[in-house]
């Protein structure tokens, strides 16, 4: 057993706390993801795919009219927003799908809470031509319809799940109860930074990119790091994949914004859920609570076992935004730069516009927008109808 | 009576083995005494009281829908251990726990082991705690002489299953089909020598669990192994108060072949 080697913990945090089988099923993962992880050629073809598919590096850009606004640190925004299918969510994906392939996997199944990861699973089977079941809370397909039916334009098949709340977590559930009964051909490609080991390092490892590039950027712009880096995080996949590069540098101030609707980090306790140790917004009983986030990607009462492990050690910061202030960071950023961001990237925009004026105009702060805000005007709409 | 001895004593007596399942606070919390005390009057060996969590990994549809309605009921850990404490006197049979990781850390390991044994629970499953990590409790648990089950997939590298039915206490929780629990139709023929490898490894009693639903297959895996475990189709006589088929099941046991 990998755990007694303490791969895949961070701290006390992580490890892999699964029925039986479905150990056996993540051995063989693990074994895979070492193997190919810094394989020469699973690489080439990965940066291929980055570039020539979702169109990367991304940009980072100066918001220079939102700086001004703000008045003080140089606001810049790593356009994860930009890349193919509108998110963050396809570097991971691409990641585990060229795995998957190499696995000799028939069959792709996914959990989405946003229903950007699914549609950047969807996507990608439908370009390898691989089978694909994407499973979604049942409350968050009402939410996101447009991208269920994007799902389904894409070939996959969307399983909208009654049970619980009918939310992210939910749909997790699902998702490893069919992994278990259906390893032998099936590939569970997760997409957040959670889950029992290898989940949080293969996410980690294939969202890191974010940093790798935006490390270059900011250096080639302003000669020296940033002050800080901020991301939104539920799960947590874009904030480790921005943090990943700056969790050395002692000097960058990591900065994780999440919805005070769902506060795991700031409110929850170490707990086991889904399979592995992290804090848990939960009960006294060792309950998970419910969550009532506006951004269907935050609603999650756990969180990556990196990011417990970097608020516990004390190396990241973790802020909650409320609803107005998130509703507030998405209108301006709209208004003054053109950009309209996810729900779940205006969590880090509305705290940008707090600390931003804090800080000196000698410093600069990159802010992750880790998705775009088509699918979500609607619901904003409405919201600002009320 | 510990949980082994329990298993062992109903072996010698020339049948085999029978632990039914049941979602503890499904129909509420006040039926509890009743369900246990008739089960235990139809004579079987232990039975294992399922705890409900949110987030049942392990568990099938069946037993899921079960623990939902327990939940709503608002059940949990805590409650169900005082349920049974109230009438532990009465219960002559071993009771086995099962409940996930993270009720039990909420709980605390020594509080959880003292309340639990004072609830008559002699055996426990933890089945998102790997054996790796069963030292978060085990010293708890042994100090009450409370066994911890391992699971054991038939489907896992020899090595694994060498390890965890070493690891094994009270008896072997042997999983007999691929994954989560549920009443299946069909089970895979070479299953006996997988039975005869385990008893290899481990002196415990070998009961086959998850998917079994009919005497006929009660009787089957009598033929190879040391008992059974009924879940899923225990669960669904006792919500619509079908005792005439958890009946049938436990007659079955008592008529198995004894090899």
């Amino acid at each position: 057993m990998k755990a007694t080697e303490k791969r895949g913990y961070f701290g006390e945090f992580g490890g892999s706390s699964v029925p039986s089988d479905l150990q056996n099923v993540l051995d063989i993962l693990e074994e895979n993801f070492y193997r190919y992880k810094d394989d020469e050629e699973f690489n080439r073809e990965l940066n291929y795919y980055f570039e020539e598919y979702v169109g990367r590096k991304s940009p980072l850009y100066f918001a220079e009219n939102l700086t001004k606004q703000c008045g003080g640190a140089k606001i810049y925004l790593k356009r994860e927003d930009l890349n193919h299918t509108g998110s963050h969510k396809i570097n991971n994906v691409l990641g585990q799908i060229l795995l998957a392939k190499r696995m000799g996997a028939k069959r792709v199944i996914a959990e989405t809470g946003a229903g950007q990861h699914g549609v950047a699973t969807a996507t990608v089977c439908a370009m390898f031509g691989i089978d694909c079941t994407i499973y979604m809370g049942a409350e968050d397909t009402k939410r996101q319809s447009l991208n269920v039916f994007r799902m389904e334009l894409l070939g996959a098949k969307v399983v909208a799940v009654e049970k619980g709340q009918g939310r992210l977590k939910d749909a997790v559930d699902e998702a490893f109860a069919d992994l278990v009964k259906n390893y032998e051909h099936t590939f569970y490609l997760l997409g957040s930074a959670v889950g029992p080991h290898p989940f949080p390092s293969m996410v980690k490892h294939f969202q890191s990119v974010i940093s790798k590039e935006s490390k270059k950027q900011h250096l080639a712009k302003e000669g020296k790091l940033p002050a800080a880096v901020l991301a939104c995080v539920g799960g947590g996949s874009n904030a480790i994949g921005a943090f990943a590069e700056y969790i050395d540098e002692h000097n960058v101030r990591l900065i994780d914004v999440e919805p005070d609707q769902a506060p795991t980090l700031t409110e929850g306790r170490p707990g086991n859920l889904h399979g592995f140790r992290c804090i848990v917004l939960q009960d006294e009983e060792g309950t998970p609570l419910p969550t009532y986030s506006i951004a269907a990607g935050l609603d999650y009462p756990g969180v990556g076992p990196e990011h417990s492990y970097l608020k516990t050690s004390g190396r990241a910061e973790y802020v909650t935004v409320t609803n107005e202030e998130v509703l507030e960071g998405f209108q301006t950023l709209s208004k003054v730069e053109g950009i309209i961001p996810a729900l779940e990237s205006a969590h880090a925009v509305a705290y940008a516009l707090t600390l931003a004026p804090a800080l000196s105009a000698e410093d600069s702060i990159i802010v992750n927008i880790s998705g775009r805000g088509d699918k979500d005007v609607e619901q904003v709409f409405a919201m600002l109808k009320k | 009576m510990t949980l082994q001895t329990a298993m062992e004593s109903a072996i010698k007596s020339g049948e085999k083995a029978f632990v039914p399942y049941i979602m503890a606070g499904d129909g509420g919390l006040s039926i509890l005494r009743e369900t246990i005390l008739r089960l235990q009057h139809l004579g079987v060996t232990a039975i294992e009281v399922g705890i409900p969590f949110t987030d049942p990994v392990a568990d099938g549809p069946t037993i899921e829908k079960a623990g939902e309605r327990a939940l709503a009921n608002g059940v949990n850990l805590r409650n169900v251990l005082a349920a049974l404490k109230e009438f532990a006197h009465e219960v002559k049979i071993p009771l086995v726990a099962m409940t996930y990781l993270n009720p039990i850390l909420a709980y605390g390991a020594a509080a959880f082991a003292q309340d639990a044994y004072e609830a008559g629970i002699r055996g426990l499953i933890v089945p998102d705690m790997p054996l790796e990590e069963s030292s978060i409790i085990h010293t708890e648990l042994s100090e009450k002489e409370i066994s911890l089950i391992q699971l054991v997939s038939l489907t896992s590298p020899t090595e694994r299953i060498a390890k965890l039915a070493a690891a094994s206490e009270g008896f072997i929780y042997a999983v007999t089909v691929n994954g989560i629990t549920g009443a299946r139709s069909v089970f895979s023929n070479d299953l006996a020598p997988h039975f005869a490898n385990l008893k290899s490894y481990s002196a415990l009693p070998v009961l086959a669990g998850f998917g079994i639903s009919t005497p006929e297959q009660v009787e089957a895996f009598g033929s190879f192994s040391d008992g059974v475990i009924v879940g899923s189709k225990i669960v669904d006589a006792l919500a619509h108060n079908d005792w005439e088929t958890i009946e049938s099941l436990v007659k079955a046991s008592k008529h198995a072949e004894v090899n």
